[in-house]
């Protein structure tokens, strides 16, 4: 065989060894690339089935806030008003009333009273809940104040029978009770309601503590609030 | 003669430079590849486990259906209670 065939064969079969090599380590690299995508794959697989009822569940919740910020926008907006509803949210949450109601388009378009600059978010709860508190009376909210600012402690006995409202200011301090006591009271006739008392005037008449009580007379300072004999008419 | 010792002498100095230089990148390509699937595996397993609180979103939608529930009956209630606002 002449000389340049044989070196011919030699580069040949090198060619043909360095396929080899480099063709084998290719084959390594490429079932390790398959057995890491399977891996991965696999992983893939179970995100995809963890994930698969989400979009139920979160559609779920959303429908429900949504109809929670229907509900709670809708009862702001009717009880305290459009202009005091944006003012009340842009004072519990400064620059809300910007973004204004959802369910509302003309809500972004009222200038927000600035409510939480003057009170407490307490002191807005009580205005808003209702003309009672003193504070109501420079609520925007509108309307009469139910309850006497100047008076306001007084004014809630107004809610009691006349008994009540009428009896003195200052009661007599308890009687001392017992066998050795120093002042013997007769026995009640019915449960609840005394004869009489001690320098008293009778539980069921009238008060009238400007004159002195007959002496046989029950003690009108005697609170009967509660007792079944009490005077429970109406105011 | 002459033209086989031609045919010899580009075989070895051609032939053979390119076709290790072009081996010599697919395994390079091939093995760069093998630290990147096994990172993306890593991920995905990973991701995998941090989607096992995924049950929990029923609790929450529980606790969201009961909480809007409640301030429903809260609304309705205080519907009833308070005047509505005056017009103005």
């Amino acid at each position: 065989m002449p000389a340049p065939g044989v070196v011919l064969i030699l580069t040949v079969v090198a060619i043909v060894l360095v396929l080899v090599f480099f063709l084998v380590s290719t084959i390594v690299a490429l079932r390790q690339i398959t057995k890491g995508l399977d891996e991965a794959i696999a992983s893939v697989v179970e995100i995809i089935e963890k994930t698969a009822p989400v979009e139920e569940v979160v559609g779920t919740i959303n429908q429900y806030l949504d109809a929670g910020v229907d509900l709670l926008e809708g009862l702001l907006v009717k009880k305290a008003g459009m202009r005091d509803a944006v003012g009340l949210v842009d004072g519990i949450y400064p620059g809300a009333a910007a973004a204004g109601f959802r369910n509302f388009p003309e809500s972004t378009e009222i200038t927000a009273p600035r409510i939480s600059e003057v009170y407490t978010k307490g002191t807005l709860t009580l205005a808003r809940l209702g003309r009672e508190a003193p504070i109501a009376a420079a609520s925007p909210i509108g309307g009469a104040v139910l309850r006497n600012v100047t008076g306001g402690s007084l004014a809630a006995r107004s809610l009691y029978p006349e008994v009540r409202q009428t009896r003195p200011e200052r009661l007599q301090r308890s009687p001392v009770i017992g066998t050795d006591s120093p002042v013997q009271y007769e026995p009640s006739d019915s449960p609840g309601v005394r004869r009489r008392l001690p320098g008293g005037t009778a539980v069921l008449d009238d008060p009238a503590p400007a004159t002195p009580p007959p002496a046989n007379a029950p003690d009108a300072q005697n609170d009967p609030e509660g007792e079944p004999g009490a005077d429970t008419r109406p105011v | 003669m002459t033209v086989w010792w031609i045919l010899d002498i580009v075989l070895l100095v051609v032939v053979v430079p390119v076709v290790i230089y072009l081996l010599n990148g697919v395994l390079t390509e091939a093995r760069g590849i093998v630290p990147s699937v096994r990172r993306i595996g890593a991920a995905a397993a990973a991701g995998s486990a941090d989607l096992d609180a995924v049950p929990l979103l029923l609790t929450t939608q529980d606790q969201v259906i009961r909480t809007i529930e409640t301030a429903a009956n809260y609304g309705g209630s205080l519907d009833v209670i308070l005047d509505d606002a005056s017009e103005e």
